[in-house]
């Protein structure tokens, strides 16, 4: 039986791992190499490494520290962050990433999902949405969630979906950084609206929030940052609890 | 011990290496017919869509080259369905090792989502790769395509029905799943295949 997936999230700045509070304050939590490799061996079933940078010199940084990752770790990653054309994808899944994430730059011009789907295959195109609940409903948000969008969740994830997105990594900004659970409802609701898996991220702080996002949020993995950077949920007990949980993970 | 990696439009050839580099095995990744013919040990990996892959097997001329090939052979990925006769995607004529037809997934429920991404296990393992398993093991698959359950099936993997996700046959070995990126069991396999 396919596992529920739980996956570390790493934000990079100039090299190093940093993990912000509601997208802002930003906290130095360790060597990205080192830490994925600890996540590896602890049973994380995928990492994430966004790029923060925005300066040139800061993403061709990335791109060396998407090599050593790629050397050094035996799981599945995901990078992410000032990715506006395929070239930039070719660079990185040349640098040894299995898939890219694509948020504004998708937002901006959707097409690049058809042509990253095109070229390397969808299960390389992960879509991240930010949003936000609004008055008129959840509401997808741009450049780590300072510029509102006319987009709406759902209808913006299923359209990446039909045009070939492999996953959508949904951020509820009203979540992140407050620890008091995953946005399941949206969650279940975009589950059950798309035909790819959805990985929920934003709200983390207990890990009963991992089994009810799984069970309630009817997610196909959940992505985390703070608690496992500062050891809060520590992932062996975070997937034994699952287990006793009767969720199916791999241990 | 020599091992070369057939190098060709594919995407995963260098997380193939990098993960026997881990092992502390330095492959040659190579096209030329002379290397390969001559390596201890042939992995041929595979990211891609059959039927252009295919054609450019044949513009190469390496199509027939693998199917002779005697030495142990490891595909992955792509590379094992392209080992088998015909795949549905892109209606492609394949290399016919395992005479065996490449399918398409097709949903039964919303839940089956496809491809098939992520970790999921290994039942009734049956060839030498698997040697020293004792209990069924998780290792990470990316597929839309299966290859059915045949007289060649080595483990099997259930998702929406049971199919092969690895076969054999003489010398040639295949997984469906990415033993490069499954942890510290998909190194076992791979050293596994290193030690045959």
């Amino acid at each position: 039986m396919l596992a529920k997936r739980i996956i570390p999230c790493l934000d990079i700045k100039d090299g190093q791992t940093v993990k912000g509070t509601n997208f802002v304050n930003l906290r130095q939590a360790g060597d990205p190499v080192e830490l994925g490799r600890t996540y590896s061996e602890q049973g994380a079933d995928e990492l994430v490494y966004l790029d923060i940078t925005a300066s040139h010199e800061g993403r061709k940084t990335f791109t060396d520290l998407v090599k050593r990752v790629a050397a050094n770790i035996s799981i599945p990653f995901t990078v992410g962050g000032g990715i506006h054309e395929l070239k930039d994808v070719d660079r990185l899944l040349s640098a040894g990433a299995d898939k890219v994430s694509i948020n504004s730059s998708a937002i901006k011009n959707p097409s690049l999902i058809d042509e990253i789907a095109k070229h390397f295959g969808s299960q390389v195109c992960v879509v991240a949405i930010d949003a936000k609940q609004t008055p008129q409903g959840w509401k997808c948000y741009l450049n780590g969630g300072r510029v509102e969008t006319d987009k709406y969740l759902f209808e913006w994830a299923k359209e990446a979906n039909e045009r070939g997105a492999g996953e959508i990594l949904f951020t509820s900004m009203d979540h992140d950084g407050v620890k008091t659970g995953y946005a399941n409802k949206a969650l279940a609701t975009l589950s059950d609206s798309l035909s790819i898996p959805v990985i929920a991220s934003g709200g983390a702080g207990a890990m009963e929030h991992f089994r009810d996002t799984f069970i309630e949020g009817k997610a196909d993995a959940a992505l985390a940052a703070s608690v496992f950077h500062f050891g809060e949920i520590k992932i062996p007990e975070l997937k034994l609890y699952l287990c006793e949980q009767g969720i199916n993970v791999r241990r | 011990m020599n091992i070369a990696i057939v190098k060709y439009n594919a995407g995963n050839i260098y997380s193939v290496d990098y993960a026997l580099k881990r092992l502390g095995v330095e492959a040659i990744i190579t096209s030329d017919k002379e290397t390969l013919m001559k390596a201890d040990k042939v992995i041929f990996p595979g990211v891609g869509e059959a039927e252009t892959t295919m054609n450019f097997l044949r513009e190469q001329k390496l199509d027939l080259l693998i199917k002779e090939l005697k030495q142990p052979v490891l595909g992955i990925c792509l590379g094992m369905q392209l080992m088998c006769r015909h795949s549905e995607e892109g209606d492609a004529d394949c290399l016919g090792i395992f005479d065996i037809n490449v399918k398409k997934f097709q949903p039964m429920r919303h839940e089956d989502k496809v491809p098939h991404m992520g970790w999921n296990t290994l039942t009734d393992t049956r060839s030498d790769l698997f040697k020293g398993f004792d209990k069924e093991e998780f290792v990470y698959f990316v597929h839309s395509f299966y290859v059915p359950l045949n007289e060649f099936t080595a483990a099997t993997t259930d998702y929406i029905l049971p199919y092969s996700s690895a076969l054999h046959k003489d010398n040639f070995y295949a997984t469906q799943f990415h033993p490069e990126k499954s942890g510290k069991v998909g190194e076992r396999i791979l050293r596994n295949f290193i030690e045959l």
